[in-house]
């Protein structure tokens, strides 16, 4: 049986190895707040963090990924839903339906982790997350307004 | 984890859509499970809990279009509760149906939740606020005229004694409402017209909203189907017995004549068993269908004798003929697949006599006609438990998916189905915006004025598929979108000396529907970027000819001047950058853009910054508005850039959004939002701004390059200057 570390706590999952991380984490870790939009990686809804670097879990095997590394998801992302992206999401009111709104803050977490003051042209190169409803501004504002909190 | 247990309130608790405590007698197993709620209902809009937690009820849904905010601010600014402690829950369309549909329409479309809403809701908040007014004043045997309501606190304005809501509901609940409900005047309002935050926002920055395809129940088996790709095919055979051990596999079903599914554990192992599953179809004489044929329908369309007259005055062709100078185009808008970002699907518990139905849809009432048809079950013994959606964009308004569910569930009788599309399915299967073209004409004189315009549309009709009983002596009324005479929902906004606007009704076998911004999408691309072709081609400033027009039709000219102002036209744009502009009413809202943008050497577009301005009438938030035009911009510059489905073999080839793709971050421009509201009037603005987006954006490349680009998307035209 695979075992993964999601959240900081080791799961056992009873799949198939090539049952990508999305479902795994999904229907058998049993947590939702990473989305199914795609299942080719193109839409960026299923972004976790594996490791900390932003990874598409439906492009990924279960049998791929090993006990030793961290998987972090949406609902793992801050203790209290107080993560500066999450912080600085409410206070814009960032998200429309939603849907698409786990993966891009994992993205824009992740982002913000590597460069803590990102220009446009890094929020552009970094968040090429699909949105339907048309958040991508706020987004962008979202990241900035973190960034600054972040640098005081 | 969100388990769900299986009392139907628990099961709508855990779905984030608290549909419970109503004064009606439950009916079938699953609702004698729920228990007697004894809140006080003050009346259908209003429940008030003795802690003085105000709940109000949603008839329209949510799908990220911020309506539950903006008719919470319509019942509060009548209730005069405390804001904070404001939630809301779903009516269920059985519920409704149960009282005489106290609810009215469930329809959430047409840029219509807050404005076809907005009179019953505030009343349902003014009753319900007289009565709690009323109930405190009998309490302490004074006149109700002395008393005064504020945060959720009645004031005897005499002796200063108070109560709160919570603590005289259930008197008031006995009360009969109020004969007269005086509503506040524009002026009064305190909450209608502020940008009051969403009430929905922190559960979407945790992953703890539950959308449909998020829904679990004991004993779930999850089912993912596989319809015949060409649209009227049917299955011919399907092999079983080849998938029935894979894991998890637990059956094997077919859906009516035309599709399949496998039902499994997972989705995962459905998924994995359906694409194993040898299946034959028969696409009939449908799979002979090219794109190509289907334009050349619709180009003989453009010049058939035989049309839908949808605006005319004057004698159009004479004035045209007669002129001495005439202008042709002709413009062309593809299918395009609505790809909300949640796949489509429903959860369903089918018994021989109740059917219950969980998932996302933009229409309860017509989701419980779907769902009882499809059981074959009275309505009366089905309903629908609504949740949030992961977008809808009109494609939730039609409930083929939930048929298909239904008709699943039913073969596994008693055991809860979560029937999800894959998004190959949702893209190979979807109810698609119509095609059509479109033949400018223009009569000019001597000195280059307008004598006559004849606009023809070539192309697909939504009511006929949709709704055919609403056509009216063939005509489809809904084709002439912002090109009516008059009225209040789409009037055009120039006056012409002789005009005619008419269709030639081409349908195809590809499913048209509601889409986004629905036939205002072409439509104001036909004509504002033909009367922009007209000014260039009559060395005209592209806005001094819209305002020689637009005498007549000033909400309209207001809009459009404004975002000249904001733009700056007439004075120079930086270096490099040009502007194009763009007005029309749609879905009784004046909208107007004008768009920044540059083309390199090598033909690469950037749109650099949009202008908008929306006179909705009244702008119940005006926050809300600028997230909706933002987000009109990503829907309709999509379009324009990238949206496009094509039929191969009679099916359509773009299956996900490598092949499908649409706008991202780094094609977004800066949006400037107006708001512009004069009052007087409701208008919409889920949609309006979408008609506007890509011919002020296509006025502006042809500012740029001499282009005129006149078939979308642009995606792969050469923008290169001429």
């Amino acid at each position: 049986m695979a075992k993964l570390n999601v959240n900081g706590r080791v799961v056992e999952v009873n799949a198939s190895p090539d049952t990508p991380l999305l479902w795994a984490i999904r229907d058998h870790v049993g947590l939702t707040g990473t989305k199914y939009g795609c299942g080719v990686a193109q839409c960026g809804a299923c972004t976790v963090h594996l490791d900390g670097v932003p990874t598409r879990s439906c492009g990924i095997t279960l049998g791929s990924v090993t006990e030793t590394q961290k998987i972090v998801t949406i609902e793992g992302l801050s203790p209290d839903g107080n993560h500066p992206i999450q912080v600085a999401w409410r206070a814009l009111d960032v998200p429309q339906c939603g849907f698409c709104q786990s993966g891009m803050i994992m993205a824009a977490a992740a982002l913000l982790a590597e460069k803590p003051r990102p220009t446009d042209e890094d929020i552009d190169a970094a968040m090429t997350n699909i949105c339907r409803c048309g958040t991508y501004n706020r987004v962008r504002e979202g990241i900035h307004r973190a960034a600054r909190g972040l640098s005081g | 984890m969100n388990h769900i247990r299986t009392s139907r309130r628990s099961l709508m608790q855990a779905a984030g859509a608290l549909v419970v405590g109503f004064h009606i007698a439950p009916r079938g197993a699953l609702a004698q499970a729920a228990p007697a709620n004894a809140t006080p209902e003050i009346n259908a809009w209003v429940v008030i809990h003795p802690d003085d937690r105000v709940v109000l009820r949603m008839a329209r849904t949510e799908m990220g279009q911020g309506t539950r905010t903006g008719l919470c601010q319509m019942i509060a600014e009548e209730l005069h509760c405390d804001w904070s402690k404001i939630s809301t829950e779903y009516v269920t369309p059985g519920q409704s149906l149960a009282r005489n549909r106290a609810w009215g329409n469930f329809l959430t479309a047409g840029s219509q939740g807050i404005r076809q809403s907005q009179d019953y809701v505030r009343r349902g908040g003014a009753a319900a606020r007289i009565m709690l007014v009323q109930a405190a004043a009998a309490r302490w045997g004074v006149d109700a005229a002395t008393c005064t309501a504020k945060d959720s606190v009645i004031t005897h304005t005499p002796t200063g004694r108070t109560l709160r809501y919570g603590e005289v509901a259930g008197e008031a609940a006995r009360l009969s409402p109020p004969a007269q409900v005086p509503l506040k005047e524009p002026r009064e309002w305190t909450l209608i017209g502020q940008s009051v935050p969403r009430l929905d926002t922190a559960d979407k920055t945790t992953g703890k909203l539950i959308y449909g395809s998020d829904l679990k129940m004991p004993g779930m088996l999850v089912a993912v189907p596989r319809r015949c790709p060409v649209f009227g095919g049917k299955v011919r055979s399907f092999d079983a017995a080849r998938v029935a051990g894979m894991p998890g596999v637990k059956h094997v079903v077919q859906i009516g004549d035309y599709g399949v599914a496998v039902i499994a554990d997972t989705f995962w192992q459905a998924k994995t068993a359906l694409d194993a599953l040898p299946v034959q179809w028969d696409g009939g004489e449908n799979a002979r269908i090219q794109q190509a044929d289907i334009n050349a329908r619709l180009t003989e369309g453009l010049n058939a004798t035989e049309a839908f007259v949808g605006n005319s005055h004057g004698d159009a062709r004479a004035a045209i003929a007669a002129a001495p100078r005439k202008i042709e185009a002709v413009y062309s808008y593809p299918f395009q697949n609505h790809a909300p970002m949640e796949p489509m699907n429903a959860t369903v518990v089918w018994t021989p006599t109740r059917c219950d139905v969980w998932c996302p849809t933009q229409n309860g009432e017509a989701a419980l006609v779907a769902t009882a048809q499809a059981a074959g079950l009275p309505q009366t013994q089905c309903d629908v438990h609504r949740v949030d959606l992961g977008g809808g964009f009109g494609r939730r308004t039609t409930h083929d998916w939930l048929i298909d569910a239904v008709l699943i569930a039913k073969q596994v009788p008693g055991v809860p189905i979560k029937t999800m599309w894959t998004r190959e399915e949702d893209m190979v299967q979807g109810r698609y915006h119509p095609i059509t073209k479109a033949k400018m004409t223009a009569g000019l004189d001597a000195n280059g004025e307008i004598t006559g315009l004849h606009m023809r549309i070539s192309g697909q009709s939504i009511l006929s598929f949709v709704f055919p009983n609403a056509l009216q002596n063939g005509r489809d009324p809904v084709q002439f979108q912002g090109l009516n005479a008059g009225g209040t929902e789409g009037a055009i906004g120039y006056t012409f000396p002789n005009l005619l606007i008419d269709h030639a009704m081409r349908n195809t076998h590809v499913p048209p529907h509601f889409w986004r911004g629905v036939n205002h999408n072409q439509n104001a691309i036909y004509l504002e970027c033909f009367l922009d072709e007209v000014a260039h081609a009559t060395n005209q400033d592209p806005l001094a000819l819209r305002r020689k027009l637009m005498a007549n039709h000033p909400k309209h000219l207001a809009v459009l001047n404004a975002v000249a102002e904001r733009i700056g036209w007439g004075s120079a744009p930086p270096a490099g950058v040009f502007r194009g502009i763009a007005q029309q009413m749609g879905f009784g809202s004046y909208v107007a853009a004008a768009a920044e943008i540059s083309v390199n050497a090598q033909g690469q577009l950037k749109i650099h910054r949009i202008v908008a301005a929306t006179d909705c009438g009244v702008a119940v938030n005006p926050k809300q508005i600028e997230m909706q035009v933002e987000g009109s911009f990503v829907y309709g510059l999509s379009a324009l850039l990238h949206g496009e489905c094509t039929v191969k073999d009679g099916a359509i080839e773009q299956t996900n959004f490598d092949s499908y793709p649409v706008l991202r971050m780094e094609e977004m421009p800066k949006v400037e939002t107006i708001v512009m509201p004069s009052g007087g009037f409701w208008g919409g603005v889920g949609e309006p701004t979408i008609m506007v987006a890509a011919p002020a954006v296509l006025n502006a490349i042809f500012a740029a390059t001499g282009k005129r680009i006149r078939d979308l998307p642009i995606k792969d035209q050469d923008l290169r200057r001429a």
